[in-house]
């Protein structure tokens, strides 16, 4: 369950964001979510409320925007989208593909009054 | 438990205090957390790193360009663009540069429970205690039942109990730093939290990942738990001295692994009889020195 201590550090971010401007509530929060990470995106939801109860972030919404696997095929030369991490690539089929993006996990932003 | 730190439950039981002493997490702040609290608790390991946790001007990737205003409320967006395992990245590379001044070079074990880490480390120590001084770092939910095996190696251990974590994080491990001392040259082994998930994600400050799994184990593992299988730098597939009692196909089990991670390295090893040991330890040697000539950064 390391999605709790993930969503900590989220409510970590938030608190140092209001310790720079003042708000009273959050109302939405966005993250993104690599694809290809080592997150799984209905873990984070199934214990968002439960983490965020008696925080800034109470009562605010989760809203979990998907980023894409991609990867750079060195036999085509060019970057190509990933659907697993060590997948092969999707238009020559060949395996000499590096992924290149789609494990990050970001605080995009977040809505507040 | 605070944000990544954990520190709400995780103890640390050192061989300093006594036999079978373990005191609490010497954090001065209280275990129901404040949410306001910005953790400016009195801390050693901020060295030269960049640090997260002073709850202020930290550089802030895009800025707060986006204000926005939403409907008829007071409602603005914010745009953030900050990493969430930046805290623990902070704290992984302060424990980093710390062990690279200190000339040490530390390894993170990961495994499943019962793969056998614990054993190897006794055997590793038992054969390297005459070459390296070696200090282990154990984490597990509960008990020093680890570290007291550790200790009847005659090498120093600390404990590291995370109560209800499922994972050791680099602001546990600084804390674990600071109860050892390691004279240069020295080698450090970080036994995780028996968890073939959650350990993956959280960058200690080590120099090396090594993978721990063994034969008693399904060979696609490496294809079921990928994530700590691209982490690794080094898979020991222990317990050989069984595979003639049982199915596993290594060869099934090799491919599974360089599946996931082309880059990896696997050695065929048992704890239990040393066989294939050898080359760990001159794995060993030889990333130590890899990592402590000034022509190679740290990894």
């Amino acid at each position: 369950m390391h999605e709790v201590s993930l969503i900590e550090s989220v409510i970590s971010l938030v608190e140092q964001e209001r310790a720079k401007q003042a708000f009273a509530r959050v109302n939405m929060i966005r993250l993104q979510v690599g694809a290809l990470g080592c997150v799984e995106p209905e873990a984070l939801r199934f214990c968002f409320e439960a983490v965020t109860t008696g925080t800034i972030a109470e009562g605010s919404r989760l809203e979990i925007e998907m980023v894409t696997g991609e990867g750079w095929c060195a036999d085509c030369r060019g970057t190509v989208p990933l659907d697993e991490r060590f997948g092969a690539c999707p238009l020559c089929a060949g395996s000499h593909v590096r992924m290149t993006g789609g494990d990050a996990l970001r605080l995009a932003e977040m809505e507040v009054e | 438990m605070c944000a990544v730190c954990g520190c709400g439950t995780a103890r640390l039981a050192t061989d300093r205090a006594g036999p079978g002493a373990e005191h609490d997490h010497p954090h001065p702040h209280d275990a129901g957390h404040d949410p306001d609290h910005d953790h400016v608790h009195g801390h050693s390991h901020a060295r030269e790193a960049p640090h997260s946790h002073a709850g202020d001007a930290l550089d802030f990737g895009a800025g707060l360009a986006g204000v926005s205003v939403a409907g008829l409320s007071q409602a603005r967006t914010i745009s953030i663009e900050r990493d969430i395992l930046a805290k623990n990245n902070g704290f992984a590379d302060a424990n980093r540069s710390l062990l690279i001044k200190a000339g040490v070079f530390a390894l993170n074990l990961l495994s499943s429970p019962g793969s056998g880490k614990t054993s190897l480390l006794v055997r590793t120590i038992t054969d390297l205690r005459d070459r390296w001084p070696i200090a282990v770092i154990e984490g597990d939910q509960q008990t020093s039942n680890d570290a007291e095996r550790i200790r009847q190696t005659g090498a120093q251990a600390v404990q590291i109990n995370t109560g209800k974590g499922c994972h050791l994080d680099a602001h546990m491990v600084g804390h674990a730093l600071e109860q050892l001392s390691l004279p240069p040259g020295g080698l450090l082994f970080i036994e995780n939290v028996g968890n073939l998930v959650c350990p993956a994600a959280f960058d200690l400050g080590e120099a090396c990942k090594v993978v721990v799994l063994s034969v008693t184990e399904g060979e696609d593992k490496p294809l079921k738990y990928p994530d700590m299988f691209v982490a690794a730098d080094l898979m020991l597939l222990n317990k050989a001295d069984l595979l003639p009692h049982l199915d596993f196909d290594v060869d099934a089990c090799l491919a599974a692994a360089l599946r996931v991670n082309p880059r990896l390295q696997i050695l065929t090893v048992s704890a239990r009889t040393g066989a294939g040991l050898g080359a760990f330890f001159a794995w060993i040697e030889g990333r130590a020195a890899m990592a402590s000539s000034p022509m190679a950064g740290g990894s």
